[in-house]
């Protein structure tokens, strides 16, 4: 079972980091049931936890079952609405990649040769340290 | 006494089912969510009075006793936080009914904010750490429908980017919840504080870490905080606003919970937090500078002072917490407040860039004024909430010694008036430099107050507030600091809980 999550937890991120929509959510799919076949298997197993069929000391652990169930219930609704605005997307972009970052955008340009700029016509704000800032920024949303 | 906690989350759910059962018509759901919001601020005030008084209430709901049931608690910061956010809902949800537009006349907008309400208010008073996720869950499928209700494709491209981050970091959540439940065997938090003090020292510290990177994410501090400026500024303005009030302070609320009863005293991350704390400042405030957009600028501050309240929790003396608490009080107000202005100035500008807007105090005194006061309320000018909430800050960092980030935290006020400055002065003296693409929505002379009346009121009455809290932040940070000495002896919580 703990190979099981691995392995779910490693495909998932895999698909996360790819830039077709559909793999995204594909893959956070998969990472968050890695998360509840972990919560699942780090608790006592046994028998049916069904009052009066044993004796009690062989029952399974009934929380952490309930709990998944209602993390599954949540992370089944997240994911019909992510679909519903990755559908919204391809309509309107006729493609289902993950669109650039404004951020990106804005300093891909600053990098631009200065001719390239007067076409952009995108302002912005001459200003040393925000160069940095916005590249951590940068780094952070392939990460 | 004891309903007074169930209510405020029920009732706005009531109020949400009844406004799609009733979505034909436009006035009675208006009717329905303002009466549920303003019932539910009476409640809440009714919440803190009591709690203030006689000290935590909980609530064990199906009457299961408290490890194995769900409980449901108020102490005073809970019921603090409930106060200023109830008050925030009801101003927002006024001005959104205020502002001309499609989006405000979705057929679910009402009833989806309700239920973002209810969120906000389960995750201020649950108990137990798996409702909390519940909580939050509830609140964020609620803001990401709100964040993308018009359907446009900035809407949907940015929201794609919350969304995604945001359900990560539920992942992780419930990573976290199975690690808690598989070294614990509880989930309920007074419970958890006994039995989290018995594990060995290494684990204790991974749960910490961890529960600090899944509230990290969702309270938008240093490392984790790129999705915000991100999504925030292309939601509708009172969207907007209401999530800068109160999502990421959501966060900032499940940290401080978490990190001051869960772990005990010895092993609490004093420098991690601070460090963090000051990258958080520096960095959300660099980023502001380097913006040319109201929204973008004003969503980047959000980051910077997020940055104080981890400070403040960062400290962890009677002080420090008081001040985490009071700032967060003033943050709400005055970043509501400002993010209302921000869709006023929108409505009156025709944008929300720097460069097209210009010369407004001419044209729209008024909003001058209303931009003027929360503004210099953020940077902390007295006689405003911030100078009171700033000053409290670091008069504690000074009796910690904590000398490094009371100095940083004094440089990123100075730069975030320079921020708003640049705000101030492009938008409301300077003419504008670029020539608007669209004419405004309706021409501003109609207009004395610079917009219709029902926006101009709740963000006059926002920055009436951040004063008010000003002149009467005695009784307020005397109430901040008996709910930081709750928070550092959380005895009288263990107690309400045990029953």
């Amino acid at each position: 079972m703990a190979f099981t999550a691995a392995v779910l937890f490693g495909v998932g991120t895999y698909l996360l980091l790819q830039r077709k929509l559909s793999r995204l959510i594909i893959g956070l799919g998969l990472i968050g049931h890695g998360a509840n076949v972990v919560f699942v298997t780090t608790t006592r197993r046994g028998t049916p936890p069904l009052i009066g069929s044993g004796d009690p000391s062989d029952f399974a652990d009934p929380l952490p079952q309930s709990l998944v169930l209602t993390a599954i219930v949540i992370s089944f609704g997240t994911t019909a609405l992510l679909l519903a605005l990755a559908y919204r997307s391809w309509l309107l972009t006729d493609d289902d990649e993950v669109q650039d970052d404004v951020e990106d955008d804005m300093i891909a340009r600053r990098g631009a040769p200065d001719d390239d700029l007067a076409d952009a016509g995108d302002p912005s704000d001459p200003e040393d340290d925000d160069d940095e800032t916005a590249r951590v920024d940068e780094g952070e949303a392939r990460r | 006494m004891s309903s007074l906690v169930v209510l405020p989350i029920i009732l706005p759910v009531i109020g949400a089912g009844l406004s799609i059962l009733l979505g034909r018509s436009r006035r009675v759901q208006r009717t329905i969510a303002v009466t549920a919001l303003t019932v539910n601020a009476g409640l809440a005030i009714a919440l803190l009075v009591e709690v203030d008084r006689n000290g935590p209430v909980a609530v064990q709901a199906g009457g299961w006793p408290a490890p194995v049931g769900v409980t449901f608690v108020a102490d005073r910061l809970s019921a603090i936080m409930l106060v200023v956010a109830a008050l925030m809902l009801l101003a927002v949800l006024v001005y959104a009914i205020g502002q001309p537009g499609a989006e405000r006349n979705h057929v679910g907008f009402q009833s989806v904010y309700l239920v973002l309400a209810a969120g906000v208010s389960a995750a201020f008073l649950t108990g137990d750490l798996f409702n909390l996720f519940v909580a939050i869950e509830m609140m964020l499928t609620a803001s990401y429908v709100l964040i993308t209700l018009g359907g446009r494709l900035d809407q949907v491209r940015s929201g794609m980017t919350y969304v995604v981050i945001s359900l990560l970091a539920s992942v992780l959540f419930v990573a976290l919840l199975a690690f808690v439940y598989a070294s614990t065997g509880t989930m309920n938090l007074a419970d958890l504080s006994t039995r989290i003090a018995e594990l060995p020292d290494g684990l204790r510290s991974a749960l910490a870490v961890l529960m600090l990177v899944v509230f990290g994410i969702k309270a938008a501090i240093f490392p984790l905080f790129f999705w915000l400026p991100d999504a925030y500024p292309t939601a509708p303005s009172p969207v907007t606003a209401i999530f800068a009030g109160l999502l990421t302070k959501v966060g900032v609320y499940a940290i401080i919970r978490t990190q001051t009863l869960l772990f005990p005293e010895s092993t609490r991350p004093t420098t991690l937090l601070l460090v963090l704390a000051g990258a958080t400042m520096l960095v959300g405030v660099l980023g502001a500078i380097a913006q040319g957009d109201v929204k973008r600028i004003l969503s980047f501050q959000i980051v910077s002072h997020i940055g104080y309240m981890i400070m403040g929790l960062g400290l962890f003396t009677l002080g420090g917490l008081a001040a985490a608490v009071l700032y967060t009080i003033h943050h709400i107000v005055a970043k509501t407040g400002l993010f209302l202005t921000g869709g006023l100035i929108e409505h009156a500008g025709g944008s929300s860039r720097l460069s097209r807007l210009g010369g407004m105090v001419r044209t729209a005194p008024a909003l001058a004024v209303l931009f003027l006061v929360p503004a210099l309320s953020l940077v902390g000018i007295p006689p405003f909430s911030g100078f009171i909430a700033k000053f409290a800050l670091v008069d504690a960092a000074s009796q910690s010694s904590a000398y490094g980030v009371m100095a940083v935290a004094l440089v990123v006020s100075l730069l975030t008036l320079y921020s708003l400055m640049k705000i101030w002065i492009s938008v409301f003296w300077s003419p504008a430099t670029e020539p608007l693409a669209s004419p405004p929505d309706q021409p501003s002379h109609g207009e004395p107050l610079g917009g219709p009346l029902l926006m101009v009121v709740p963000t006059a009455l926002l920055a009436a507030a951040t004063v008010a809290i000003g002149l009467a932040a005695g009784p307020l940070y005397d109430l901040s600091l008996r709910a930081a000495a709750d928070l550092l002896d959380p005895s009288a919580y263990l107690a309400a809980v045990a029953g």
